[in-house]
């Protein structure tokens, strides 16, 4: 699609309209490119050819895979012209058209002859084309002409190896290993650039390993770094640094944190910048610790640089979420930038003013943001709506003013992303300022009554259903309700129908009225709608009488499904019909930990109207299935619980082990993940002698060794053990590596024939009670617990003797049990004397345990503690108590 | 965040929004139309900007954009979304004056595509695959103009045509200026 360039008149003469590349078309340039086989070559005319091919790849053109291989071939013959600037042409092509493996060699000596030429701008060059389209085996080749130019005198030639080798160890770490040396020197050198890749690489060489990287710190920031970029790097690695020592400072005094500082008065603004960013975003940083850093960031905000003023304005954002007070000195300067030309920045200053506000400015603020909120984008919008959404929670006492704001703002044009955001805010003020309620839902039902996104009237429809019947007068929505059915599509029209339910179901006085609406909707010319109201119209007893609805009618048409949805969709799909009907009770109910996919999606708030966030495919899935794929462990029936991975080795050791606890009903499944951290070892048949001498209930059954454990990949042996079903048996095991050692060769990657059978000691491991109770949640503590019963309950009281605070003895029990903390009642508010903390859990042998504990402190230190557990089991109930009382 | 300061993209696109010259170094934008979609979309966000004197800056899609515009030509560096930004601005700001120093002050689209492969050189001098190679342009212009004099060519690969190319080609850009 090499589109005409059409230019518009220009004021300068006629060849103003000219365009080198009008008209261009790429079957003509490659009949062209057929100068490049011509045995008297023409440099310019190469060349222009070669932008011609450029410009086409540029705009978007591609080249089918013979026509690529094609222009390569050509391409390979312009190595014949000595002409300095085809060669850099040829260059740049090589690496666009990024050849194959088999047409790589082709160019491979001409780029090796380049890369040891006297001329410094092809050796750099060759450097970087060779390292681009090469893979592995070609580099042990080329590998000493790479360590050469890493300390090569001309700053560009070590550049480039360098930077390609940040690159190769992506794909060879093993090789690029290799060079810590040379790039050692490097970090030494004069040459600015030089010295800010080296010091990447260098990084990037050892991150893995704390010490290294700690010594590297302590020794740069000592200062003998001159390139700017270098130094934020520095300050990067530092940072990581501080935080990965954070545990070990006693004192307060923070170690780095005076080069931090110092960094405040670098020259080049970056490194101010990047220190003060850095400064802000330490762990638990302290008020004092912030002052400074404050201080440069308010200093940019009046920069005549748009992007200073950005830069400084975001991170200020950021820490008036956490220190609110540190960023108020600098509220006058942020008020002149509500008026910035730069939306961005206005909208930023604005959402930090509304965190650092106080009750008294915001009417002020909200007039300013009015007349703000009609000239710009709605991503901007969405994010001025959060943050007075936030300021709404943090001063209830103005909901009156900020919900208007909201409503209005509702009612004004705009995408779903924005509406969405808006009607959010709206539902989690109604849930939390029970005086904003009223009005709150009342805004909503007007807005449904006008509102082009299905989506958000179905969330709206059954948020009233939940809190229009809890209100004074839940007739006044009915009229709401009922003109979706209607006026709406089929969907809303269904959702409609649900809530007109639910108000009939919760409001006996509405019931008759309700029912003659439902009846009319018999009629509907959608079969889900119709479905619907019959089913609500039968079951709730429309069909003439009159009559309480029963608590299971409404738990069986209204209760929440407390089952994450994910699961209970792999269930189905896992489920084949057969006798055995499906059965809900065997969905697991874990919610699975945000997987690391989620990341890059951070700062998300919880939203008000979305379902609760649904786990992916857990581990637990690929645990379940590993361990059915091995056929000595397939007949354990089903996996109950997998424990964390608990280390075997410490860190930095020569083999790394941590083990996974699978425990089913009558077995339990070790699993051993090793990795081998010697690359010149190769493990063979790797097993784990486990002695269970110390854990008398279990008797061992299968291993499963590890034919091979080469360097860096981990693999996996199992041990598996029988024990007494569903039994909580507790045990301590001693663990002993065994393993047939190879030494390997570590330029040619091949092992030697023979090796010298070897052990290694590793920690012991315990199966504790906590690994027999799964953590799961309930909703709704008091009604689970008053539903439980009191016939197995078993209360007794602790002493748990002195502790450090109330909150480290909640957290141990917690622990011990390994049971789910229910309602946040797992934080202790500090300075309190006393604390509930409510549990709940599903014990082996799927019985359902909830436990309520209470804490207390009397005298100095000494906590007291009173355990309520009920169960469906009196044996579960008192198992809990042995727990404690042997922990 | 512990990872090396890293650009996603250079963008030089004209006043209609199209393209004189892009490199791309990252993945998010996988397909020739991602790569329009998102050019598109920063070119009508900032359309309305004034980024002639100072560089400004914006965030779209998770990611921070610094742009700079002269006559009819718009300069853009893309980076991920908590990279720092002076870092962008200074790579924007090399990449300007490297074009501005090569195209010898006359920075508009005619002259940019006349002498574009001084513009591809001048990219491939400033950022592989991501990682900052040089921000300052003295040192960039260095580099790629190195090859315009073409000293290391032997007499005999330049024709009469050619040497009088070469002559028209500096008459023009002196009577031009």
């Amino acid at each position: 699609m090499a589109q005409p360039l059409v230019k518009k008149d220009d004021d300068r003469d006629d060849e103003a309209d000219y365009s080198p590349f009008l008209g261009i078309e790429k079957g003509a340039v490659l009949q062209e490119a057929r100068v490049f086989n011509d045995p008297q070559l023409d440099p310019r005319r190469c060349s222009q050819v070669i932008t011609k091919l450029l410009y086409l790849l540029n705009q978007g053109e591609t080249f089918t895979k013979v026509e690529a291989t094609e222009v390569f071939f050509s391409v390979t013959k312009l190595f014949q012209s000595r002409d300095i600037g085809l060669r850099r042409m040829v260059y740049v092509m090589i690496k666009e058209l990024s050849p194959s493996a088999d047409e790589v060699i082709i160019v491979t000596s001409s780029l090796m002859k380049d890369m040891t030429s006297k001329t410094d701008m092809y050796r750099a060059n060759a450097i970087r084309v060779l390292c681009r389209i090469t893979d592995g085996t070609l580099l042990t080749q080329i590998e000493r002409y790479l360590k050469q130019a890493i300390v090569d005198k001309n700053p560009v030639v070590a550049s480039a190896a360098l930077v390609s080798g940040i690159h190769l160890l992506q794909t060879n770490p093993e090789i690029v290993k290799r060079w810590s040396n040379e790039v050692q020197e490097a970090v030494q050198s004069r040459a600015a650039l030089v010295q800010f890749h080296a010091l990447a690489l260098l990084h990037q060489i050892r991150q893995n390993d704390r010490l290294a990287v700690n010594k590297l710190v302590t020794s740069l920031t000592r200062g003998s770094v001159r390139s700017p970029l270098a130094q934020c790097l520095l300050i990067r690695y530092t940072s990581q640094v501080i935080r990965e020592s954070a545990n070990n400072t006693q004192t307060g005094d923070r170690p780095f944190y005076d080069f931090l500082e110092g960094c405040l008065r670098h020259k080049a603004e970056m490194v101010i910048f990047e220190a003060a960013r850095a400064i802000t975003e330490l762990n638990g940083v302290t008020s004092r610790e912030l002052t400074p850093a404050i201080t440069v960031l308010q200093l940019f905000l009046s920069s005549s640089k748009p992007v200073l003023r950005f830069a400084a304005v975001r991170t200020l954002n950021k820490v008036a979420m956490t220190h609110p007070m540190a960023v108020t000195n600098c509220n006058i300067d942020m008020e002149s930038l509500i008026s910035d030309q730069n939306r961005s920045i206005a909208t930023l200053a604005i959402t930090t003013l509304l965190k650092t506000g106080n009750e008294s400015s915001v009417d002020r603020l909200m007039k300013q943001i009015t007349n703000f909120m009609s000239d710009i984008a709605d991503e901007f919008k969405i994010v001025v709506v959060e943050a007075i959404r936030s300021l709404c929670l943090k001063f209830p006492l103005k909901h009156r003013s900020l919900m208007n704001f909201l409503s209005n703002i509702l009612r004004e044009e705009g995408g779903f992303e924005y509406k969405k955001a808006i009607v959010d805010s709206i539902v989690i003020l109604i849930r939390d300022i029970p005086e904003a309620k009223e009005s709150g839902l009342l805004h909503l039902c007007e807005f449904i009554e006008d509102c082009e996104f299905t989506y958000l009237s179905t969330q709206i429809l059954h948020f009233l259903g939940i809190e229009g019947p809890k209100t004074s007068d839940p007739s006044k929505y009915i009229r709401y309700i009922y003109n979706r059915v209607h006026l709406e599509n089929a969907t809303v029209r269904a959702g409609a129908v649900s809530t007109l339910a639910k108000f009939g179901a919760m409001v006996d006085a509405l019931k008759p009225r309700i029912f003659v609406l439902l009846r009319r909707c018999l009629f509907d010319n959608d079969d889900e709608v119709r479905d619907r109201a019959t089913l609500y119209l039968n079951t709730l007893g429309g069909d003439g009488a009159v009559v309480e609805t029963g608590e299971d009618v409404k738990e069986f048409l209204f209760g929440s499904l407390d089952i994450p949805l994910v699961n209970l969709e792999n269930s189905l799909k896992n489920y084949e019909l057969s006798e055995e009907s499906f059965d809900i009770d065997s969905v697991p109910k874990e919610v699975k930990t945000q997987p690391l996919a989620e990341k890059k999606a951070p700062g998300k708030k919880p939203t008000g109207l979305s379902a609760p966030p649904t786990g992916p495919p857990s581990t637990v899935d690929a645990y379940e299935r590993l361990l059915s794929s091995i056929p000595e462990f397939a007949n354990f029936g089903k996996l109950f619980k997998s424990s964390a991975p608990v280390e075997l080795t410490e860190a930095e050791t020569e083999y790394a082990v941590n083990v996974v606890k699978h425990i089913f009903d009558g077995h339990v499944v070790f699993q051993f993940n090793c990795t081998n951290t010697i690359p010149e070892q190769l493990l063979e048949n790797v097993t784990v002698i486990v002695d269970a001498s110390e854990a008398e209930e279990f008797a061992e059954v299968a291993t499963k060794p590890l034919r091979s454990l080469p360097y860096d990949s981990p693999g996996q042996t199992f041990v598996a053990f029988e024990k007494p079903e569903g039994v909580s048996a507790v045990g301590k095991f001693s663990n002993m590596l065994r393993f047939i050692v190879k030494e390997v060769d570590p330029s040619t990657g091949e092992a030697e024939e023979d090796g010298v059978e070897d052990e290694y000691q590793l920690e012991d491991l315990e199966v504790v009670a906590a690994d027999y109770m799964l953590k799961v949640g309930v909703s709704n503590f008091r009604n689970a617990w008053e539903s439980m019963g009191a016939d197995c309950e078993r209360v007794d009281e602790y002493g748990l003797g002195p502790r450090d605070s109330l909150a480290e003895a909640v957290n141990a029990v917690i622990n011990l049990l390994g049971m789910q903390p229910c309602e946040g009642t797992e934080v202790v508010p500090s300075n309190s004397r006393s604390h509930t903390c409510l549990l709940s859990g599903v014990y082996i042998g799927n019985v359902k345990v909830l436990v309520r504990l209470q804490f207390g402190i009397d005298g100095p230190k000494d906590v007291a503690m009173k355990l309520a557990v009920r169960s469906e089991d009196e044996a579960v109930s008192d198992a809990i108590h042995e727990i404690v009382a042997s922990g | 965040m512990e990872s090396c300061p890293s650009v996603k993209n250079i963008i030089l696109l004209d006043s209609e929004g199209q393209r004189v010259a892009v490199k791309y170094y990252s993945d998010d934008w996988p397909t020739n139309s991602a790569k329009e979609a998102f050019e598109k979309s920063i070119f009508t966000k900032t359309q309305k900007t004034n980024a002639r004197t100072e560089a400004e800056i914006a965030m779209f899609e998770n990611h921070i954009v610094v742009y700079k515009f002269v006559q009819d030509l718009h300069f853009f560096v893309t980076g991920a979304e908590d990279e720092n930004e002076l870092i962008l601005a200074t790579v924007l700001q090399g990449f300007f004056d490297s074009v501005d120093l090569l195209l010898r002050g006359t920075v508009d689209k005619k002259e940019a595509l006349e002498n574009l492969d001084l513009i591809l050189l001048c990219l491939d001098e400033i950022v592989d695959g991501g990682i900052i190679l040089e921000t300052d342009a003295n040192v960039i212009v260095g580099k790629v103009a190195s090859h315009s004099i073409d000293s290391g060519a032997p007499l005999s690969e330049q024709t009469i045509s050619q040497a009088l190319a070469t002559a028209r080609e500096h008459l023009t850009r002196s009577l031009l200026k």
